[in-house]
C-alpha cells in the first residue's frame, strides 16, 4: 500500500485518478480504517488530505461558510460562528463517536463513507449544505443529499473529491436542530435520525426542511413534513402532521440495530422534537 | 512491504521507527517504540485503551497510521508523570482506587487530561460524556468519575 | 497440619482500611504488563483461521500454499494435534481447533506462527478449507425440538432413565426440591406463571485474550498469558499437548479482566503447538472480533417460572423450569441455574429443573455467578407479579419469605447465618427507598444469591533479612487481592501494611491453586495467608527463644513484636519482626511460613438491589437514574474493593438488562462482534451507584469473609424489569430489555 500526503487539491485528484488498483481518501480515517482493520478495504493507494490547506480551512463570506473536508469534530466546534449560525449542523457532526472520534472525524467523510444512519447528513441536507467537488477536470457543486446513492455507495467519479462543504447564507429568525436515537447515551450509531432546519417570519413558519437518517438507504428529504409545519406557528395538528410525513416517508429495514416498525413510529417523534428544538431557536413562541 | 520511516517526538523525546504504511500508530507504539501503556481493546475505535494525544488532540491510537504521525508530537501515559511526581490524575485515581483490573486505566488517564486540559471545573455530566469514549467493565465508572472529580479540584488549587 | 478456621471475632487494625493498592503505581504509569505486553527474540505472530459457517463438515484443509509463503514458520490444524478421542479433554481441545466440523460461526480451523502480522494474514488466505455445509441451530427452544439438527453425536442425555439411545441436543436433565410441588399450589390464592427469556451476554472485558508461547525441543515449555487460572491452564494444556505438567511453566500476566470468561484455555495450547511445531516463541492477541466469536459468552435462556401464594403473603409453592443454551460443547449451566434460582427464599413446596441444550453458539464460559442472573430475572420478576396480585409491597413480601439460619434451601443443604433477611431490611429503610420520583419514573427492587467457592489454596510468606515480608499467592489477582491478602497478612504479623509485599507467583515458584472464580479467592487465599503467618510467627517465637536462650513456650507474639513472658524473663526487651529477620542467618536460616489447604466451608451471598429508571414512553428509551446495591460481604478486607465488585457487578448486570446481546442472522453468523453494537454500558449511560456493606461473618473463616465477586450481578436484569415495570406499565419478560422491546410493549398495552 502506498500512502500519499499531497499539498493541493489538484495533486490529490491527480494521484487518484493515476492510480490503477484501489484507492481510498484518508481525512479523519474513523471509517476507513476500521474498515481496513476488519479486512473489508485493502487499498492499494491511501491519499491523506490532511496536509491541503484548502481542505483544513474554515472560511466565512457573503453567501455562507464554507467547511474544509479535513477539518475535524473537535475543531467545527470550536468555531462559535457556525455554532451560532447552524447549532443543529455542529451537534450533528458531534454526535460522531466519542471525544476520541472527534478529534478525527470529519463531515466529508461522514458524507462520503455514505452510510444511512451517518449523523451529521441528514442535518447538512435539513440546512442545504452543498458539497465543493473538485475532479481532474472539472470543479461542481452538488447538493449533499445527492452525494450518497446507496449505503456505502457515492455519485463521486473515481478521481473526484469532496474539498469543502458550503452552508448559505443565514436569514433572521432562522433555527435548526437535529436529533437521533441510541441505545445508550454515547458510541452507538444512529437507530434512526431526524434534522430540520426553518426559518421564521412574524411567529409562523416561513420555509423549512426535514431530513430524516437511518431509515432508507440513503438519508431522505422529507417535502411532505416541511410542507406540513410551513405556514404554521407550529401547533399541536402541525407537528402530528409533520411526523406522520416523517413516518410516512420511511423506508427501513429490521436489522442489529432496530425493527422496520420501531424506526417509522420513532422517525415521526424525532422529526416533531427536532422541529420543536429548531422553532424555539428561530425564536418562535 | 513497503514501509517508511517516521520522524516524531514521543513524550518529548525524539523518536524514529519505520512502519509498513499500512500498521497503524497503536502498533508503531507497542511493538516498534515500545509503548506498551498504550493498550488495544478492541482496534476499532470503540473502547478508547489506545487513546493517546497527537499534538495535543485527543485520539485512538488504532485509528492512526503510524505514518501520519510524521513530523507530530504524541503524548501517552507513559508521558503523564515528570520525573517521581505523579500526575494529580493518576495520584487520586489510586487513592480513590478507580481501577481494578487496570486495563483501561491509561486511556481514561489521557482521555482525562485533554478534559481538564480544556474544562478546569467539569460537571458530573461532562466528565461521563467526555469518558464515553473509553470502556471500564470493571468499576462501573462510580470511583472513575469521583477520581476525576478529585483530580480536578487538586489542579485548581495547584493554579 | 489442621488449622481451626472457625469465626473468632477480634477487632482489627489495619484489615477493613482503605489502602492504596501495591499494582497501582504500575497500572496509571503503564508499567504493568498484561497478556499481549511481553515480547521475546525471534517471537513469531500467530493468526487463526476460523469458520465463517455456523455448522459445517470439513472435508478437506489444504496448507500447502500457506506453508510455502516465505516467512510462514508452522501451519497447524486438527491434524496436528494429539488424537484425543474418547479423552476427557477432547472437547477442550476440539474447541480449540476444529475436528471434522466446524460446530460455531468462529470455531478455529487452522492456526499459522510467521516472521511478523502481515506475512501471517497473507497465509491465512492461502488456506483452502471445503466446508459441506449443515443445518445449523441456535435458538434453545428450537434445539430442543424433535428434528433440530443435532450437534453432536456422541451426546446422550444425562441424567434421565432409561438411558436415552439416539444423541439428543439436551446433554444433561437436573432436578432440584423438595415438599410436595401439587399440593402447595393447590393450597396457593393465587397462582401467577410466566415465561421468559434472555439473550446471550459476553463478558466484555476490555482486554483481549493474549499469550506468549516457548516450547523447545527438550519438550520444556514457558507461558505467559492473561488467565485467571494459570494452574489450571497449565494443566489444560500440558494434557491437549501430551506434556509433562512440571516441565511447562504458566506465569500470568496482570489480567486486563475476566469475569470467568478467563477460566478455560482458548488459543493457548495452540501457541504452544505452533510455537513446538516451529521452535520458536509465538505470541497470540486475539481480534475483539475473535474474542466475541470464539470465547466464553454465557448462556441464552428460555425459562417458565410458577409462583404459588396465600393471600396473606406465604409461598406455597414455587417453580422452574429452565432451559440453558450452552454452545457447542456440553456444560453445566442449567444445572447451576436450578440451585441457584430459588436459593433466596424458605420454600415448603420447591422443584426446578435444568436442561442444559447444545446450540451451534460457541462454547459457553462462566460469567459471574454464572447462570443465577438469569434464573433470577424469571423469579424476581414474578414475584412481583405476585406481590401485585396479593396486594402487598414487594418488599414486604420478600422479607416475609425470606430464608434464614436453619432454613432448608431448594438445592439441598440447610443455611447456617446468612444475609438475605438483613439485606432486604436494610433496602426496605434505605433513604433510596422514600426518594420522590419524578414523571415516567420508576422504582424497582430485587435479590440475588450466590453460593461462593473455596477449593485448593497455598501461600508462602517470606521473611526478608530487613524484617519486610514477601506472599506469594497463587490466585490470581483480579479484584485486588494482592493488597487483601497483604493487610491479612499484616494484620496476622501486627506489622504496617507497607511492610507486606505480595506477588502472584508463576507455577513452578508455588503449589496448585484452584482457578480464581467462585468468588474463592479472598476467602481461600485469605485463609492460607493466615495460616501461613501463623506459622511464620511459630517460627519467629522459636528464633527469638534462641536468641534469647530461654523456652519458646515463654516466647509471646503480639503487636508485631516477641516478648518474652513469666517473672522470670520479664525485663528482656522486646525482639521486633525486623530485629529477627536480621539475626536469621545465625539462628536457622530464613524464616518462612506456609500453608496448603482445600478451603471448605465457603459463606452464601445474598443481596438486595434498588433501582430508579426513566422511560421515554415515545421511543423506548430509558436511563437509570438511581442505583444502590446492599449486599452481605461477611467481612470486608478492603471496602473500597468491596464497593468495586459491587458497582461492577451492578453495571454489568444493568448492561445485560438494557442492552447487550448477541445477534445471530439466520444464517447462524454472529452480527455484532464488536464494543459499537455489543453494547456494554459507557461512562454517561450510569449514576454513580450506591453501595451499603453489610457484614454477616462466616462462621468457617477466621475473619468471616465470603467473597463477595459475583452476587452483585444477579439481581440488576429483575431490579430493572420491575422499575421499568412500575415507570411505563409494561412487564417485559425477555432481555435485553431494548428500546424497541419497550416501545413495542407499551404500544401494545395502550392497544
Amino acid at each position: 500500500m502506498r500512502y500519499e500526503a499531497p499539498t493541493t487539491t489538484k495533486e490529490a485528484v491527480t494521484l487518484l485518478a493515476k492510480e490503477k488498483g484501489k484507492a481510498a481518501v484518508l481525512a479523519g480515517g474513523t471509517d476507513l480504517l476500521v474498515r481496513m482493520k476488519m479486512g473489508i478495504s485493502e487499498p492499494d493507494l491511501i491519499v491523506d488530505i490532511k496536509h491541503i490547506p484548502a481542505m483544513n480551512a474554515v472560511k466565512h463570506s457573503a453567501t455562507g461558510t464554507k467547511i474544509g473536508a479535513a477539518v475535524s469534530g473537535a475543531k467545527l466546534v470550536k468555531n462559535k460562528a457556525i455554532t451560532k449560525a447552524w447549532p443543529g449542523v455542529v451537534e450533528a457532526t458531534n454526535l460522531i463517536g466519542s471525544d476520541q472520534i472527534q478529534g478525527r472525524c470529519t463531515m466529508v467523510g461522514n458524507l462520503c463513507n455514505a452510510s444511512p444512519a451517518a449523523d451529521s447528513v441528514p442535518a447538512m441536507i435539513a440546512a442545504g449544505a452543498k458539497a465543493v467537488v473538485v475532479g481532474k477536470t472539472k470543479r461542481r457543486t452538488v447538493a449533499v443529499e445527492n452525494i450518497a446513492t446507496g449505503p456505502g455507495k457515492t455519485s463521486l467519479a473515481k478521481d473526484e473529491v469532496i474539498e469543502a462543504i458550503t452552508l448559505p447564507k443565514r436569514p433572521r429568525n432562522s433555527g435548526d436542530a437535529y436529533l437521533r436515537f441510541i441505545p445508550r447515551t454515547e458510541m452507538d450509531i444512529a437507530v434512526v435520525s431526524a434534522g430540520v432546519n426553518l426559518t421564521l417570519q412574524k411567529g409562523v413558519v416561513k420555509t423549512a426542511r426535514v431530513c430524516v437518517g437511518a431509515v432508507a438507504p440513503t438519508a431522505v428529504l422529507v417535502p411532505d413534513a416541511a410542507k406540513a409545519i410551513i405556514g404554521t406557528k407550529l401547533d399541536a395538528d402541525a407537528l402530528a402532521n409533520l411526523a406522520a410525513a416523517c413516518s410516512a416517508a420511511c423506508n427501513p429495514i429490521d436489522d442489529k440495530r432496530g425493527t422496520i416498525e420501531y424506526r417509522t413510529k420513532v422517525a415521526g417523534v424525532l422529526g416533531r422534537r427536532a422541529a420543536e428544538i429548531a422553532f424555539k431557536r428561530a425564536g418562535g413562541a | 512491504m513497503s514501509g517508511v520511516l517516521v520522524d516524531t517526538t514521543v513524550n518529548g523525546d525524539p523518536v524514529q521507527f519505520a512502519c509498513p504504511t499500512d500498521e497503524v500508530l497503536l502498533d508503531s507504539l507497542r511493538d516498534r517504540v515500545g509503548l506498551t501503556g498504550v493498550k488495544e481493546g478492541c482496534g476499532t475505535g470503540d473502547c478508547g485503551s489506545c487513546s493517546i494525544t497527537l499534538d495535543g488532540q485527543l485520539v485512538c491510537s488504532c485509528l492512526v497510521l503510524g505514518v501520519e504521525a510524521n513530523g507530530r508530537k504524541i503524548d501517552t501515559v507513559e508521558g503523564l508523570s515528570d520525573d517521581n511526581t505523579l500526575h494529580p490524575l493518576q495520584e487520586q485515581f489510586i487513592e480513590h482506587a478507580a481501577l481494578q483490573c487496570g486495563i483501561c486505566t491509561p486511556g481514561f488517564l489521557v482521555a482525562a487530561k485533554a478534559l481538564l486540559d480544556d474544562n478546569a471545573s467539569p460537571s458530573e455530566e461532562e466528565i461521563r460524556y467526555a469518558l464515553a469514549g473509553n470502556l471500564c467493565r470493571c468499576t462501573g465508572y462510580d470511583k472513575i468519575v469521583r477520581a476525576v472529580q478529585a483530580a480536578a479540584k487538586q489542579m485548581r488549587k495547584k493554579k | 497440619m489442621a488449622h481451626d478456621t472457625s469465626f473468632t471475632n477480634q477487632n482489627f487494625k489495619v484489615v477493613g482500611t482503605r489502602v492504596n493498592r501495591p499494582d497501582g503505581m504500575d497500572k496509571v504509569t503503564g508499567r504493568a504488563k498484561y497478556g499481549a505486553d511481553l515480547s521475546a527474540p525471534g517471537q513469531l505472530v500467530g493468526l487463526f483461521l476460523r469458520s465463517p459457517h455456523a455448522h459445517a463438515r470439513i472435508t478437506k484443509i489444504d496448507t500447502s500454499r500457506a506453508e510455502k509463503l516465505s516467512g510462514v514458520k508452522a501451519v497447524i490444524t486438527s491434524a496436528d494435534l494429539p488424537d484425543l478421542t474418547n479423552g476427557a479433554q477432547l472437547d477442550v481441545l476440539e474447541n480449540c481447533m476444529a475436528r471434522d466440523r466446524a460446530l460455531y460461526d468462529g470455531h478455529a480451523v487452522a492456526a499459522v506462527a510467521a516472521i511478523d502480522q502481515q506475512t501471517a494474514k497473507k497465509a491465512l488466505k492461502l488456506i483452502k478449507v471445503s466446508y459441506e455445509i449443515l443445518p445449523h441451530v441456535t435458538d434453545v427452544d428450537e434445539a430442543m425440538k424433535p428434528g433440530a439438527p443435532i450437534i453432536k453425536d456422541n451426546i446422550f442425555t444425562s441424567g434421565v432413565d432409561p438411558k436415552p439411545k439416539k444423541p439428543s441436543n439436551i446433554s444433561k436433565v437436573s432436578e432440584f426440591g423438595h415438599g410436595d410441588i401439587d399440593a402447595g399450589f393447590k393450597a396457593a390464592d393465587v397462582i401467577i406463571e410466566k415465561s421468559y427469556k434472555t439473550e446471550q451476554t459476553h463478558q466484555g472485558y476490555i482486554e483481549p485474550h493474549a499469550c506468549l508461547a516457548t516450547v523447545g525441543p527438550d519438550g520444556s515449555g514457558e507461558l505467559w498469558v492473561t488467565t485467571q487460572g494459570h494452574y489450571t491452564y497449565r494443566t489444560a494444556c500440558a494434557a491437549l499437548l501430551g506434556m509433562d505438567i512440571a516441565k511447562l511453566k504458566v506465569t500470568s500476566s496482570e489480567i486486563g479482566g475476566g469475569f470467568g470468561g478467563k477460566t478455560h484455555v482458548w488459543v493457548e495450547p495452540i501457541a504452544l503447538a505452533l510455537s513446538r511445531k516451529a521452535n520458536r516463541p509465538v505470541k497470540i492477541v486475539m481480534t475483539r472480533d475473535e474474542v466475541f466469536r470464539a470465547t466464553g459468552p454465557t448462556c441464552s435462556t428460555s425459562m417458565d417460572i410458577k409462583i404459588g401464594a396465600r393471600k396473606d403473603g406465604t409461598i406455597t409453592a414455587a417453580s422452574s423450569v429452565l432451559r440453558y443454551q450452552n454452545g457447542a460443547f456440553p456444560a453445566t449451566w442449567a444445572m447451576l441455574g436450578a440451585m441457584t434460582s430459588w436459593a433466596c427464599y424458605d420454600l415448603k413446596n420447591v422443584h426446578s429443573i435444568g436442561y442444559d441444550v447444545l446450540c451451534n453458539r460457541p462454547k459457553t464460559a462462566a460469567y459471574r455467578a454464572p447462570s443465577a442472573p438469569m434464573a433470577a430475572f424469571g423469579v424476581e420478576s414474578t414475584m412481583d407479579l405476585v406481590a401485585a396480585e396479593i396486594g402487598m409491597n414487594p418488599v414486604e413480601f420478600r422479607i416475609k419469605n425470606a430464608a434464614k439460619e436453619g432454613t432448608r434451601a431448594s438445592y439441598g443443604p440447610t443455611y447456617g447465618p446468612i444475609g438475605i433477611g438483613p439485606t432486604l431490611e436494610a433496602a426496605k429503610n434505605h433513604p433510596h427507598m422514600k426518594a420522590k420520583l419524578g414523571k415516567n419514573q420508576g422504582r424497582g427492587m430485587a435479590c440475588g444469591f450466590w453460593f461462593n467457592f473455596g477449593g485448593q489454596t497455598c501461600v508462602d510468606l517470606n521473611i526478608g533479612s530487613d524484617g519486610t515480608v514477601n506472599l506469594a499467592l497463587g490466585t490470581v489477582d483480579v479484584g485486588g487481592a494482592r493488597a487483601s491478602m497483604s493487610l491479612i497478612a499484616a494484620e496476622e504479623l501486627g506489622i504496617p501494611y507497607e511492610q507486606v509485599k505480595a506477588n502472584v507467583a508463576d507455577t513452578s515458584s508455588l503449589g496448585h491453586n484452584d482457578t480464581t472464580e467462585g468468588s474463592r479467592g479472598t476467602f481461600s487465599s485469605g485463609m492460607a495467608t493466615i495460616f501461613a503467618a501463623r506459622d511464620a510467627i511459630e517460627e519467629l517465637r522459636k528464633r527469638a527463644a534462641m536468641m534469647w536462650d530461654i523456652p519458646v513456650e515463654a516466647v509471646e507474639w503480639a503487636e508485631g513484636e516477641a516478648s518474652a513472658v513469666g517473672s522470670e524473663h520479664g525485663n528482656l526487651p522486646a525482639l521486633s519482626l525486623a530485629d529477627i529477620a536480621k539475626r536469621a542467618a545465625s539462628t536457622g536460616g530464613p524464616i518462612a511460613g506456609h500453608n496448603e489447604v482445600v478451603a471448605d466451608g465457603a459463606g452464601v451471598s445474598f443481596a438486595s438491589h434498588i433501582c430508579d429508571i426513566e422511560v421515554d414512553p415515545e421511543t423506548g428509551g430509558t436511563k437509570v437514574i438511581r442505583y444502590t446495591v446492599i449486599q452481605d460481604a461477611g467481612k470486608a478486607i478492603h471496602p473500597d474493593y468491596v464497593e468495586g465488585q459491587f458497582q461492577g457487578g451492578a453495571a454489568q448486570g444493568i448492561g445485560w438488562a438494557l442492552n447487550e446481546e448477541y445477534i445471530y442472522g439466520d444464517d447462524g453468523r454472529l452480527q455484532n462482534s464488536g464494543f459499537l453494537d455489543y453494547r456494554i454500558p459507557v461512562c454517561s449511560d450510569l449514576p454513580f451507584i450506591d453501595t451499603e456493606i453489610l457484614e454477616i461473618p462466616n462462621p468457617n473463616h477466621p475473619y468471616g469473609i465470603r467473597g463477595v465477586g459475583e452476587t452483585s450481578i444477579v439481581p440488576p436484569l429483575a431490579a430493572i424489569g420491575n422499575a421499568l415495570s412500575n415507570a411505563a406499565g409494561v412487564r417485559m419478560d425477555h432481555t435485553p430489555m431494548s428500546p424497541p422491546r419497550i416501545l413495542k410493549a407499551i404500544e401494545e398495552a395502550n392497544g
